[in-house]
């Protein structure tokens, strides 16, 4: 007998060695059980993880946005009755590119808020890119690298040549370099619908992780950019990072409500995504109670078949002198060492489930398809959540066991 | 004269109390046992003996009358209370001797000290040892009971019921699946512990061959002691009590 454990884990611990193929069999089942709760909580999380971090990793948390124009009714000529109006049918208006107004102030506003990392002014806007007998249509995004680059980190996309943006350069995507022929030192000349020409030198090519985006992005220094757009001293939207990346949505309301002006979280504009992984975590949440409701039945099960067969036993065992709260905590330990072994084994068995994951789901390339990790917090989480379920799932058996009339149980 | 190690006063027993079926096992009982006496108890089947067992036992308690266990009253005691005096002044032996098959016949030795200890030690060892070989099982100390004989299992019985040296020990009809062989050494054990620790026992047996070489017997009858205890006849009468 070990002399460190005490009477009731030494009684548990044989009672269990015990009845080897039922504990065998039970610990199997739980195994099984948090292996695949283990396995879809990594799997799903890996995927919100990896969409996360490619959708953020190419946009800021938090877009600022100028009011779109609206048109309004004219008001009734002097004279007229208030409700008459000339002509119930309003055109709605072109949406020009405009510029946020008092864009420095809210700017401002926003950083000193305290959840923002990062406050980014951009001049954005649409414009033809022309090489040779070449041309192509192109997204302008004027940025100022001091404070974009934390958002988007440009730097680490380069392919050819830097991240310079100085006033005649610009950083074009790979696959807008190759439509064009251009390569790092060529010119290129951008037209924008104004009417406004610019002659700029390809600094650096990026490659953003997306076709549709390397064809079109053309990165410029914000003053460029806003000559070009005829947008001078305005930004037509105000990139922000927050640190908390869940509460963007909340910070967002905040800024509106602070500002007057209209801000998109990362969340509003991925809201699909969002039903999905909602409905995901319903699904998986579900698959988690029932799961563990079958192990917690399974463990009962077990132990009331072990406290009829051990009846005489334990009224011997209270014969003896061993009291009710002796027999509930020997019960209740058999119960909680059930779960924490059938958590273990099912950790294990997730682990090498998730190895099977990456050899099996990888891109042509090799690489995974997207990264899974383990977190140790998840494991541990499944030990607890199985031991305290096992506890619990004793709790009935154990209370007969204690309850046994030492005088019935002797008898037989 | 000896101190009392069980007093019972008027003791009666009902089951199903208030029911149609309420039915009164136990009337009226009037029981002394003194330390280091060896008393059997005899009677038909259903005669009460099992149930006036337990209420010694402190497994039962009376519907009424006061019973003392080592001079305690055990009508104020709480269930905790009533199995701690269980624990400490009374060892039981059973007609099924009931080890437990997960330990060993030294462990199961131990049990009861393990028990009440909490943690298991060097001493409860040595004291388990002691008593498997002053039964004459040193050499199964670490096998499991399962693989012992019953005459085998019943003596480590005895032996888990003396490791706490209770003043009294309760065996109930132990001998009773034993052949007469077995059955004789099961006895004389317990006779030579009651005289070298002056432990009172309270034996229960149909056999009257064995009972006769008890101090007294005591007969139940329907529930009553039958009026008078029969003196002991010792050894050398045994032939005339048959």
């Amino acid at each position: 007998m070990n002399p460190v454990l005490p009477f009731e884990w030494i009684v548990a611990w044989r009672f269990l060695r015990e009845g080897r193929l039922q504990t065998l069999f039970i610990v199997t089942g739980i195994a099984i059980g948090v292996g695949v709760i283990v396995f879809m909580s990594a799997l799903l999380a890996g995927l919100q993880a990896n969409f996360v971090r490619r959708v953020l990793t190419a946009q800021p948390h938090i877009q600022l946005l100028p009011a779109k124009e609206v048109a309004r009714p004219l008001g009734p000529p002097p004279g007229l009755a208030r409700d008459a109006v000339e002509d119930a049918l309003v055109q709605a208006p072109l949406q020009r590119t405009r510029s946020i107004d008092q864009w420095q102030g809210v700017a401002q506003q926003i950083r000193a808020l305290g959840e923002v990392r990062v406050v980014s002014p951009e001049a954005d806007g649409s414009a033809l890119a022309v090489r040779g007998d070449a041309s192509r249509a192109i997204s302008i995004a004027g940025v100022d690298p001091a404070f974009y680059f934390h958002i988007v980190d440009v730097p680490s996309k380069i392919v050819a040549g830097q991240a310079r943006l100085g006033p005649r350069d610009a950083i074009v995507g790979t696959e807008l370099a190759s439509d064009l022929g251009a390569t790092v030192g060529d010119k290129l000349r951008l037209s924008a619908a104004s009417g406004a020409d610019l002659t700029l030198t390809v600094a650096g090519i990026v490659d953003l992780g997306s076709k549709g985006a390397n064809q079109r992005t053309v990165y410029l220094s914000l003053h460029t950019a806003q000559s070009l757009l005829g947008l001078v001293g305005g930004v037509s939207s105000i990139g922000v990072t927050v640190g908390d990346v869940y509460a963007a949505e909340a910070v967002a309301r905040r800024i509106t409500a602070a500002t007057g002006v209209e801000a998109d979280s990362w969340i509003t504009t991925n809201a699909q995504f969002f039903s999905a992984v909602s409905a995901q975590t319903t699904a998986n949440t579900t698959i988690r109670v029932f799961v563990a409701l079958s192990v917690a039945f399974g463990i009962a099960s077990v132990l009331v078949v072990s406290v009829v067969q051990k009846s005489r036993e334990i009224g011997i065992l209270r014969a003896m002198g061993i009291s009710r709260g002796q027999v509930l905590r020997v019960f209740l330990i058999e119960g909680g060492l059930l779960g924490l072994a059938g958590s273990v084994v099912g950790a294990a068995i997730a682990l090498v489930a998730l190895a099977l994951w990456r050899r099996i789901a990888v891109n042509p390339d090799g690489s995974p398809l997207f990264p899974i990790t383990m977190p140790p917090l998840l494991l541990l989480l499944a030990l607890g959540v199985a031991t305290v379920v096992g506890l619990l799932s004793a709790l009935a058996p154990a209370l007969r066991a204690a309850r046994l009339d030492p005088v019935v149980a002797i008898r037989g | 004269m000896a101190e009392p190690v069980v007093e019972l006063e008027r003791v009666t027993k009902r089951f199903n109390v208030g029911q149609p079926n309420e039915t009164e096992v136990l009337h009226g009982i009037d029981l002394r046992l003194s330390r280091g006496e060896f008393c059997a108890v005899m009677g038909p089947s259903g005669s009460g003996k099992s149930t006036l067992l337990n209420l010694v036992g402190l497994l039962d308690r009376p519907t009424s009358g006061t019973l003392r266990i080592a001079g305690v009253d055990t009508g104020a005691l709480d269930e905790a209370g009533l199995t701690r005096l269980r624990g400490h002044e009374i060892g039981f032996v059973f007609q099924y001797h009931h080890l437990l098959p997960a330990f060993s016949a030294c462990e199961n030795v131990m049990m009861p000290m393990l028990g009440a200890r909490g943690f298991p030690d060097a001493d409860m060892r040595r004291k388990a040892e002691q008593l498997l070989e002053r039964v004459g099982l040193s050499p199964w100390r670490d096998v499991p009971p399962t693989s012992l004989s019953g005459g085998q299992q019943q003596r480590i019985a005895v032996a888990r019921a003396l490791v706490m040296q209770p003043p009294l020990l309760l065996a109930d009809e132990p001998t009773g699946n034993l052949d007469s062989a077995s059955a004789d050494k099961v006895f004389k054990l317990l006779r030579e512990v009651n005289r070298e620790q002056g432990m009172a026992i309270l034996f229960v047996t149909h056999n009257a061959e064995l009972a006769a070489r008890c101090d007294r017997i005591v007969q139940v009858v329907d529930g009553r002691v039958a009026a008078g205890v029969v003196p002991a006849q010792g050894r050398d009468s045994c032939i005339a009590l048959r």
